[in-house]
């Protein structure tokens, strides 16, 4: 999902002019919404007293906020660039993203998953890995986790900053500074409580400032048949507005993948290991009230989801029909021409007058800063209670006060946005860091998926299988992740096909690298001695008695719901064929 | 609506909609009568600002209304 954002940034470092001019409306309007984050984050200081307050948000979060938040610290900016950009490139098989690519796993998280993270009170995905295979499972997560998000934290901060030199012409320096320190201020104060308020508020600005955009450009472009006409006037020959019709094979679509990478790589394995292991968007909903409610979380947020590429897709695709003349990164950089990496800046440009161009750069900014603000708290949390409470543990041999947890997680989340803003300026000096983080990321969250999921559904599991699977896992798509690298000839053993692209790559990496977890996690386990039933309680799928909603209403049980949202689903893939 | 003295999230969020309502509404007035401001965008005719603004102050008031701390206690 985050291989998007790179060609996006490649054009930005190369950009040198500012593509809109703001009124002062405009700066009114973003002044206004900086006043209110940082109002948010001082008005909740006085509800963040206990761990709980500030790491799980007091776990008092209804379905609807949960669930709001939990999408949100999806929706990033760069996401929204990076994906409109995508469609003007690729058409309506960017959409995959948004839906195959994460309502299933939403689903699945839902009505699955949940009940276990829920019931077992933790506060963390490595806190789950500690509480069924133990402190070193735990421990590899933990520190994997929390130097990845960290360093994609770094990463958005300096993207984001690009974004504002390139759109509106802000300095670099101030751009990253008084995001990051907006961020730090409200998080500090309020914890998880103040970053899932101010992620449900960045939410709605982000629909109601970009859901113009699309509405207007239907009424220029003629509705989708006249967009599907002028796409087709403008690019004779390509195909744009199918979205399986071309996944035959390799070559009949541009992305340079088939059916099986889709399905399985994207919809079975990467999009599982993202929305139910990576504990940025997980820990969103821990904090609901009750399990019902955190069951209804994830499938509210899939509902959301799902109409997402409404604004962020067909911008994309109503690009396509009315600025036909965008052109890549490096056709823009030789002929200076304009980038379709900018095609959402551009729409926001074309259609909104001031005032309401103030709103959709709002959209923009408030994008960032939820991703930011996810990324710090979810650091913040599983540094505390994941990695320096064991140690403390150890070494000091006493429990210490909640209260001294909560200073050590305000502290670190200080240092978190230190090292984001040291990422950020080493990101500016040594640009190819990029690349590599995005790849470091992309080797842990398949086997992870691998880890939690036989943890969670297979009682014969043990401590020493969990550990030593997740471990192959990792080391096995580090190993592929080289050898593509040193001799690129063997794209085709990994992918299949001499055909693939990068995309594809990334699809059957996590596809094998999962499978190699599993095998391991399975054999290993056979070989070793498993826990009890009883010790399992609560953590296991058949050794925990699950609540029944047997009593509640039809309209009132989660699982009506995810039927309708997965009947949704299929119905859209189905119109869009 | 997540604690029992708290203000709801969507207090604040009708707040901060009606605000931006009421000031993008007063460009689209603003632009009604000159119509050279925002003239540089396209379908400036239709005066989005107007209406949008608009449907911003109808959803700020609904959340404010309906989540006002005084009547949520």
């Amino acid at each position: 999902m985050i291989s998007q954002i790179i060609p996006c940034l490649t054009w930005l470092l190369a950009a040198s002019t500012s593509l809109v001019s703001l009124s002062w409306i405009d700066s009114l309007i973003i002044a206004i919404y900086f006043l209110f984050v940082l109002g948010i984050g001082y008005y909740l200081l006085r509800y963040t007293k206990t761990g709980d307050d500030f790491f799980l948000a007091g776990r008092k979060m209804t379905a609807w906020i949960a669930g709001l938040s939990f999408v949100a610290a999806n929706l990033g900016s760069l996401e929204l660039m990076g994906w409109a950009a995508s469609a003007y490139q690729y058409g309506i098989l960017a959409t995959h993203w948004y839906w195959i690519g994460a309502i299933p796993a939403m689903l699945f998280l839902a009505i699955v998953m949940m009940p276990f993270y829920y019931i077992s009170k933790t506060h963390s995905v490595p806190g789950y890995l500690k509480l069924r295979f133990g402190e070193s499972s735990s421990m590899l997560a933990a520190v994997t986790f929390g130097f990845m998000t960290v360093l994609m934290s770094g990463i958005n901060m300096y993207a984001m900053a690009l974004v504002m030199k390139v759109v509106l012409g802000w300095d670099i320096h101030f751009s990253i500074w008084v995001s990051s320190i907006t961020v730090m201020v409200y998080v500090v104060l309020g914890g998880l409580l103040s970053a899932i308020f101010n992620e449900v508020l960045q939410f709605m600005l982000i629909w109601l400032g970009a859901l113009l955009v699309p509405i207007l450009g239907l009424i220029e472009a003629g509705g989708w048949g006249g967009m599907v006409a002028k796409i087709h006037q403008n690019f004779p020959g390509g195909d744009y507005t199918h979205l399986w019709s071309t996944l035959g094979s390799f070559k009949d679509n541009p992305m340079g993948i088939n059916w099986v990478g889709i399905v399985f790589g994207l919809g079975a394995i990467i999009s599982f290991g993202y929305w139910t292991t990576d504990f940025l968007v997980v820990q969103r909903l821990l904090s609901a009230k009750d399990l019902r409610s955190a069951k209804m979380a994830p499938i509210i947020g899939a509902g959301f989801k799902m109409f997402v590429p409404f604004i962020v897709i067909l911008p994309g695709l109503l690009g396509l029909a009315v600025m036909p003349h965008l052109v890549s990164e490096q056709q823009a950089v030789a002929t200076g021409g304009q980038s379709y990496n900018e095609v959402l800046p551009l729409m926001l440009a074309r259609y909104l007058s001031p005032g309401l161009l103030g709103l959709g750069i709002t959209a923009l900014i408030a994008g960032f800063m939820s991703g930011m603000a996810g990324n710090v708290s979810a650091f913040a949390t599983v540094w505390t209670y994941d990695i320096y409470k064991p140690i403390h543990n150890k070494f000091k041999h006493t429990e210490v006060a909640d209260s001294h947890y909560v200073r050590i997680g305000r502290w670190t989340t200080i240092l978190g946005v230190i090292v984001s803003i040291g990422t950020a300026y080493l990101v500016q000096q040594f640009a190819s860091i990029m690349d590599y983080v995005q790849a470091l990321f992309s080797f842990f969250i398949a086997p992870l998926f691998g880890t939690v999921v036989l943890g969670m559904l297979w009682k014969r599991t043990t401590a020493a299988g969990g550990f030593w699977g997740l471990l192959a896992g990792i080391l096995s798509s580090v190993g592929m992740y080289i050898i593509v690298k040193v001799n690129p000839a063997m794209l085709k053993v990994f992918a299949l096909s001499s055909d693939a692209k990068d995309m594809a790559e990334n699809m059957y990496r996590a596809l094998w690298s999962w499978l190699i977890c599993v095998g391991v996690t399975v054999i290993v386990s056979y070989l070793t001695k498993p826990k009890t039933e009883a010790e399992l309680n609560g953590l296991v799928r058949g050794c925990t008695e699950l609540p029944s909603e047997g009593h509640l209403p039809l309209i009132k049980r989660p699982i009506f719901w995810a039927g309708v949202v997965l009947a949704v689903f299929i119905i859209l893939n189905i119109i869009f064929w | 609506m997540v604690g029992e003295s708290r203000i709801s999230i969507w207090f604040f969020i009708g707040s901060i909609l009606l605000i931006y309502g009421i000031i993008i509404f007063a460009a689209g007035i603003y632009q009604l009568f000159n119509p050279s401001f925002g003239a540089g965008v396209e379908l400036h005719q239709f005066h989005s600002s107007l209406w949008w603004g608009a449907l911003l102050i109808i959803i700020g008031l609904i959340y404010l209304i309906k989540f006002n701390p005084r009547k949520v206690k």
